[in-house]
């Protein structure tokens, strides 16, 4: 578990003097980021340490019996434990990735590759995103495994009698996301690991949306993967982990080959390297990994209960703020959800209204989120999405509510 | 709580339209929006051709029905933003009629009006197109105001050698 940091007194305003971007105009307005569900922004404490590690200490890392290749080795590896003390595991089981999406296609590419066959099942829901659907059609593609879907209840949240019928003696694991990020929905992943464990499955979790807001404590969720990219959580893009329980990781094989992951090579074999540097073949993204290790401390210093607690407050701020305009059509439930908003507005089409925010510097999402399946089954092709983090305010809230009536000022005079 | 440094409250916010965005969704292109023309998959046609942003999922479906080196009948079918949406509408409106050439020389100028080029905004030819000149100061939209467009270059850009590129043709060869 990470070390309890003591609560206090959360200033919105101190924590955005710490994101240099979110100085900056855009259309001569000022910034309202509210895209952060696709990619957060960074606090100056990741930027410096990432900075400071190629002024200071870079070099290749388990190469070298040099002094920078040491303390980048050092560097690399304590990242490792920063993030394993912050999910509460240990670091021989966290691999480093390029992010969730890796992470889900290294344990498709290695565990399923090596562990189904013909008749296996996979079972998924329909409100994954694209990266917990794709990797496993691959797989079954190769392998004859087949991938059944729990179906979303139309107030958007998994339907659980629905997993609990398709959950059976073939299914050998079940991939869910932790959260929604369409719908925003906290999906009760512990719950759903039982089950898959009652069955006799295994449960991957994709993290993608869930660490930036939830995590501290993947052993407690007791599944048996957990994959998290770095730069929805304030850190870099172009790392992320999977974690995996330490004897899976042993039996499985590795999902790529070179240098790296390997403990002999010969022109008849290799060994491998033991876990998890066999998973983590060629030269990996050092500076990434310490970066990602920066936005951890960053996160503590902030305090997790004081952060989750402003962020639940904004959240129900924005809700209320949205539920009060009038054609605004909300997706995903009220309860159980992290600050992440889907909708549409009247006929104004998402790509429009998105056009329209930006004049007014408000980012958003627009489309399909790398949801078909879901926005298939909610009935639209695309909605708008706003999704908030630590370092937004009601402010930016309001000028969100008032640029979407503004939406409906530039369509509405002429309909 | 501090001062912010760029206070997102403060001023009350002005509500008055931009005029970029004015320009950008003018009445006559929410007008085809909302009343799409010549919308609806015709019983026959004799090219066809469905074409998707995959980007954001718009999609046109654009029917033809071509008689000799004229364009007799043109419908769409279609769903979108009110850009790609209204400039497929639009499209149908100024084809129909039209000799091959002189389709191909209108969407060939269609093009140079969305990359801004100036006095096409007068231009007669292009009919209610013109309305989509704002779309010119906002490049990411480009690729939606071209959608239907693409779909007719797909199915009668190359005069010498109507060739197969990416979309799903659905019937007929040109002649």
């Amino acid at each position: 578990m990470n070390t309890a940091v003591a609560a206090r007194a959360y200033d919105v305003q101190t924590v955005r003097r710490d994101f240099p971007i979110l100085d900056r105009t855009v259309h001569d307005v000022p910034l309202v980021y509210l895209d952060s569900a696709a990619s957060s922004q960074r606090p100056r404490s990741v930027l410096d340490a990432m900075r400071r590690h190629y002024e200071t200490s870079h070099a290749n890392v388990h190469r070298g019996a040099h002094e920078l290749s040491v303390r980048a080795t050092e560097a690399y590896e304590g990242s490792r434990r920063t993030v394993a003390d912050y999910v509460g595991v240990a670091a021989e089981e966290i691999v480093f990735v390029r992010g969730t999406t890796e992470a889900i296609n290294l344990v498709a590419g290695s565990w399923g590759i090596a562990n189904l066959g013909q008749g296996d099942e996979v079972l998924l829901t329909k409100m994954e995103h694209h990266s917990n659907i794709v990797p496993w059609q691959i797989l079954a593609e190769r392998t004859g495994a087949r991938l059944r879907f729990v179906d979303v209840t139309p107030e958007g949240r998994l339907d659980m009698a629905d997993l609990t019928r398709l959950l059976s003696g073939r299914t050998r694991l079940v991939g869910v996301t932790h959260v929604s990020n369409s719908l925003g929905v906290i999906n009760p992943v512990r719950e759903i690991a039982e089950l898959a464990h009652a069955a006799g499955a295994l449960c991957l979790v994709d993290g993608a949306q869930g660490a930036p807001h939830l995590l501290s404590d993947v052993a407690g969720i007791g599944c048996d993967f957990y994959a998290f990219s770095g730069h929805k959580m304030c850190g870099p893009t172009g790392i992320g982990a999977l974690w995996a329980r330490g004897e899976l990781l042993e039996a499985m094989p590795p999902y790529q080959g070179g240098g790296e992951m390997i403990s002999a090579v010969t022109l008849d074999g290799s060994s491998w390297a033991t876990v998890p540097h066999k998973f983590e073949a060629g030269t990996p993204n050092i500076a990434g990994a310490v970066g990602l290790a920066a936005a951890i401390r960053y996160l503590e210093s902030i305090g997790l209960d004081a952060l989750r607690s402003y962020e639940s407050e904004l959240a129900d701020y924005a809700l209320e703020r949205l539920g009060r305009i009038d054609g605004l059509r909300l997706y995903g439930p009220t309860t159980d959800r992290v600050g992440v908003f889907s909708f549409t507005y009247k006929d104004v089409h998402p790509h429009d209204l998105a056009t329209i925010l930006d004049h007014r510097g408000v980012a958003i999402r627009a489309g399909h989120h790398c949801n078909q399946p879901l926005m298939d089954h909610l009935g639209v092709v695309a909605t708008a999405r706003a999704s908030l983090y630590l370092y937004n305010t009601r402010e930016e809230v309001d000028v969100l509510c008032d640029s979407i009536l503004l939406a409906g000022e530039v369509f509405g005079g002429h309909g | 709580m501090s001062e912010p440094k760029k206070p997102t409250s403060g001023p009350p916010i002005d509500r008055s339209i931009p005029s970029a965005l004015s320009d950008l969704f003018q009445e006559v292109i929410l007008d085809h929006y909302r009343r799409p023309r010549n919308k609806g998959a015709p019983d026959e046609s004799t090219h066809s051709i469905v074409m998707n942003n995959p980007l954001c999922g718009d999609v046109i479906e654009l029917f033809l029905g071509v008689s000799g080196d004229r364009i007799e009948e043109v419908r769409f079918e279609g769903r979108g933003c009110s850009i790609s949406q209204a400039s497929a509408s639009m499209m149908t409106e100024r084809l129909k009629g039209t000799k091959l050439g002189d389709a191909r020389a209108l969407s060939a100028k269609f093009t140079r009006l969305l990359h801004g080029e100036a006095g096409l905004e007068r231009d007669e030819e292009l009919g209610d197109l013109r309305a989509l000149s704002g779309v010119s100061r906002f490049p990411v939209r480009i690729k939606c105001a071209l959608l239907g467009f693409n779909c007719l270059q797909e199915l009668i850009g190359d005069p010498a050698a109507p060739g197969d590129s990416g979309g799903r043709r659905r019937a007929g060869e040109l002649p």
